[in-house]
């Protein structure tokens, strides 16, 4: 269970991961999800992809982008399954897999951009 | 009276109306806000989108090129439409929302709330134009 205490940091994470998605998602989304999959811009190359990743301030924005949107997902999702499904017996379920995941997530980030040559 | 009261251990049976599971599917302005909790899962979707292109680019050139032929399948690009969609209604939901959490004053005056939201939305603008450039400049 989440105790109470953790309520403001936990907010403050989706508060975080709010802004950063709101700011960042859209464009990423449309590049890499619409605009070179249908070819209305040529794709860049591995090499061209690799070596914008590699920088380390990229590194360090990339790992923000994964984790704290993450932490948003989380709490926000927890919310919507407790208030707009009323699904309050699987409470903590649900909390150790949102939280649980969005530490995963941050895991999995931190491992690759590091791994990334 | 009397003192002696004996509590119980449970609560007592209060009258509660029932609310429906469907509860949000009455007013558009419900609508709206369960759309805009819903943005959620697609903020993670796109996060995972995002650890799948780094985890390809780890693996090298040949998992990085099977990943963006993977993004050309028509279901996903379908799955991806869709999810811009909610990531800009996330986006849009989010600029004005940011004045109602936290209100400007000036001069004893509540600054509008499309004043305080603009600046959000021009530098968002300019952000995504500047990521545009550096990732399609080749």
């Amino acid at each position: 269970m989440v105790k109470r205490f953790n309520e403001p940091f936990l907010w403050t994470l989706f508060s975080a991961g709010g802004v950063v998605a709101a700011f960042l998602a859209p464009v990423l989304l449309f590049l890499y999800g619409l605009t070179f999959p249908l070819g209305w811009l040529a794709p860049p190359s591995y090499e061209a992809t690799l070596a914008l990743v590699r920088h380390p301030l990229s590194r360090l924005v990339l790992f923000a982008l994964c984790s704290l949107p993450l932490f948003h997902w989380a709490h926000r999702f927890r919310f919507t399954l407790y208030d707009g499904l009323q699904i309050k017996h699987l409470n903590e379920v649900i909390t150790v897999f949102c939280y649980g995941g969005a530490l995963a997530g941050t895991a999995m980030a931190g491992y690759l951009l590091w791994k990334i040559p | 009276m009397k003192k002696s009261v004996a509590y119980t251990e449970y609560h007592p049976k209060w009258y509660r109306t029932r609310v429906s599971t469907y509860w949000w599917s009455r007013r558009w302005t419900y609508l709206k806000f369960i759309l805009r909790e819903l943005s959620s899962i697609f903020v993670a979707y796109f996060v995972l989108l995002l650890l799948l292109h780094l985890s390809a680019l780890w693996k090298g050139e040949a998992s990085y090129v099977a990943l963006q032929a993977w993004l050309r399948t028509p279901s996903v690009i379908v799955l991806n439409g869709v999810s811009f969609l909610f990531v800009l209604f996330h986006t849009i939901t989010w600029f004005n929302l940011a004045p109602k959490a936290l209100p400007v004053r000036l001069g004893g005056k509540r600054v509008p709330d499309a004043l305080v939201a603009a600046p959000n939305y021009l530098a968002w603008l300019a952000l995504s134009a500047g990521i545009v450039w550096l990732v399609a400049r080749g």
